[in-house]
């Protein structure tokens, strides 16, 4: 009875504890460091240095930055609805870490390996939103609705066309499990045969983590901040945590789906060498890279030109690609299974 | 197996306490959030039993869609609660009708299951092996038994969403919209003019 309590009970809860705090670990540094990497590189697109004068290459900024936020006050807003308040910076960073237990790192590599893992990524990036809207509507504040309303909508329009293109991996996959999509890569990456798709799906991606040039929620020029102009602090600090978190995912995501997750780009000796997690991070990275290159790149989209992209131009062609691949693939008979 | 009953109870409480904080939130904001929240611990419920892909579709669909745009509206609403107290007992009648009405027919709908269900039905009703996965299971019943009304229900939906767009399309003259094949096509010699003024004559 006791041992049984151990190995059934006990242990497995350990291990899962150990895993868990293996992935957010290394994960937290990650967001730290790219902040640092999205203002260096910023800083070179602009001709500037970037952070340079904390450490060494300005590489003690993200902790100095980290030191800043957490001795300041807090400040709650008068007339703020105070538990909502406090829960939407909170939700938000916590759904950007539990998405990360379906991630595969490498082959059999991942927390939990269930199988509609494509459905459960899907299904909490789109709770993101409440976040957004909660601290909109509790701050009491109109820059911060309008904020929280913009992003409600941005973020339902572009989830439709993310839906169909995860549809179309599906199909040429014909599984819902990550491991199994990323296997089924083998030999030929889905962004080759898929290309059209990996563009739309890198957009919309923008879209949903409220990246420029999409990032009409926060807007600072307009609506000064945006849904988290009332939050300041720790609060804050969550809210951008979350932020970025959610950029690392949705990289891994596009990774997984079109860019072989762990595989390396030829299974010949030298590239077989390096163990899959490195080549994991290393598509990550690059993905990562475009998120602010087009940040340093592109003019903000006006509302109605978002609206206009999202649902008269994503939505149809993605349908349509749907309906080509699997036209494609019954017709020459290269249906998985 | 404990800590699956444990699992249940939990889920079970939160799914009915949040149900109850719906219907007696004052605020809607938060009644709408407490929606949202037995919607969740009823997903996590079917996780439960098994049914992973029932449970993923209801976050997506409900959750991550549906409440999302019931949220925005409510939140918009200007609401005075005095008046919505007002008319708490104004309506009391008509919403114990409703309730005593639905109460009678799940008491029908258990108890005709309960007198019908012999072992052998029991049987034949988990005839699904557990071999294959939940959406390979669906799939094959809904496409291939229930194929016709499959697709009679989603030309139902089809139906319904042109009649929403038709409902609140209007064309309204005198809007000035952005056309960017115009602005494209659009050359300098067609809109500049170059004028030479001479002095003290303005243009």
């Amino acid at each position: 009875m006791d041992s049984g309590f151990w190995s059934g009970y006990l242990w497995p809860t350990i291990w899962i504890v150990i895993q868990i705090v293996i992935v957010v670990g290394p994960l937290l540094g990650a967001v730290a460091y790219l902040t640092l990497a999205e203002r260096k590189i910023l800083g070179a697109i602009q001709l500037r240095q970037g952070p340079m004068v904390v450490g060494p290459f300005g590489l003690l900024q993200p902790l100095a930055d980290g030191l800043k936020l957490f001795v300041k006050e807090t400040i709650v807003p008068a007339g703020a609805n105070r538990a909502v308040f406090f829960i939407a910076p909170m939700l938000t960073f916590l759904l950007s870490l539990v998405a990360w237990a379906v991630i595969p790192f490498g082959d059999n590599m991942v927390i939990a390996n269930i199988n509609v893992g494509v459905l459960y990524l899907f299904a909490i990036s789109s709770l993101g939103v409440y976040g957004i809207i909660m601290a909109g509507w509790a701050s009491n504040s109109r820059y911060a609705f309008l904020g929280g309303l913009r992003s409600a909508a941005q973020m339902v329009s572009y989830e439709v066309s993310i839906g169909f293109i995860i549809i179309s991996v599906l199909l040429c996959a014909g599984s819902l499990n990550l491991s199994e999509i990323v296997r089924a890569q083998e030999g030929l990456w889905f962004f080759i045969p898929l290309f059209p798709m990996f563009i739309v799906f890198f957009v919309s991606a923008l879209a949903e983590t409220n990246r420029a040039p999409f990032d009409l929620p926060e807007g600072e020029s307009e609506i000064t901040g945006g849904f988290m102009v009332e939050y300041s602090a720790m609060t804050y600090a969550l809210f951008f945590l979350g932020e970025y978190a959610n950029m690392i995912l949705m990289s891994a995501f596009a990774t997984i789906l079109f860019l072989g997750g762990w595989l390396p780009p030829l299974s010949i000796p030298p590239f077989t060498w390096v163990p899959g997690p490195i080549w994991f991070i290393l598509k990550i990275c690059v993905v990562l890279f475009v998120f602010i290159w087009v940040r340093g790149t592109m003019p903000r989209y006006r509302y109605d030109q978002l609206m206009r992209l999202g649902w008269k131009v994503f939505l149809p062609f993605s349908l349509g690609w749907v309906i080509v691949t699997a036209g494609v693939l019954v017709t020459f008979g290269w249906l998985p299974e | 197996m404990f800590v699956v009953t444990l699992a249940f109870y939990l889920f079970a409480t939160v799914t009915i306490g949040s149900a109850l904080m719906v219907i007696s939130a004052r605020n809607p904001v938060h009644s709408v959030l407490f929606l949202i929240l037995a919607f969740f611990s009823a997903a996590a419920l079917f996780v439960l039993m098994g049914a992973e892909f029932l449970a993923m579709i209801l976050v997506v669909v409900y959750v991550g869609a549906v409440a999302v745009l019931f949220l925005f509206v409510v939140m918009m609403l200007d609401i005075d609660f005095r008046e919505l107290k007002q008319g708490f007992l104004q309506y009391l009648p008509l919403g114990v009708l409703i309730g005593v009405v639905l109460a009678v027919e799940l008491i029908f709908v258990i108890g005709s299951v309960a007198l019908i269900a012999d072992q052998e039905a029991l049987a034949e009703g988990q005839a699904l092996p557990l071999t294959q996965g939940n959406i390979e299971a669906l799939g094959r019943v809904l496409y291939t038994q229930y194929l016709f009304l499959f697709q009679a229900a989603g030309l139902v939906l089809l139906v319904a969403m042109i009649g929403a767009i038709v409902l609140t399309l209007r064309h309204r003259v005198g809007v000035r919209r952005q056309k960017v094949s115009d602005q494209v096509s659009r050359r300098p010699e067609d809109v500049v003019i170059k004028v030479r003024p001479g002095v003290g004559e303005g243009v």
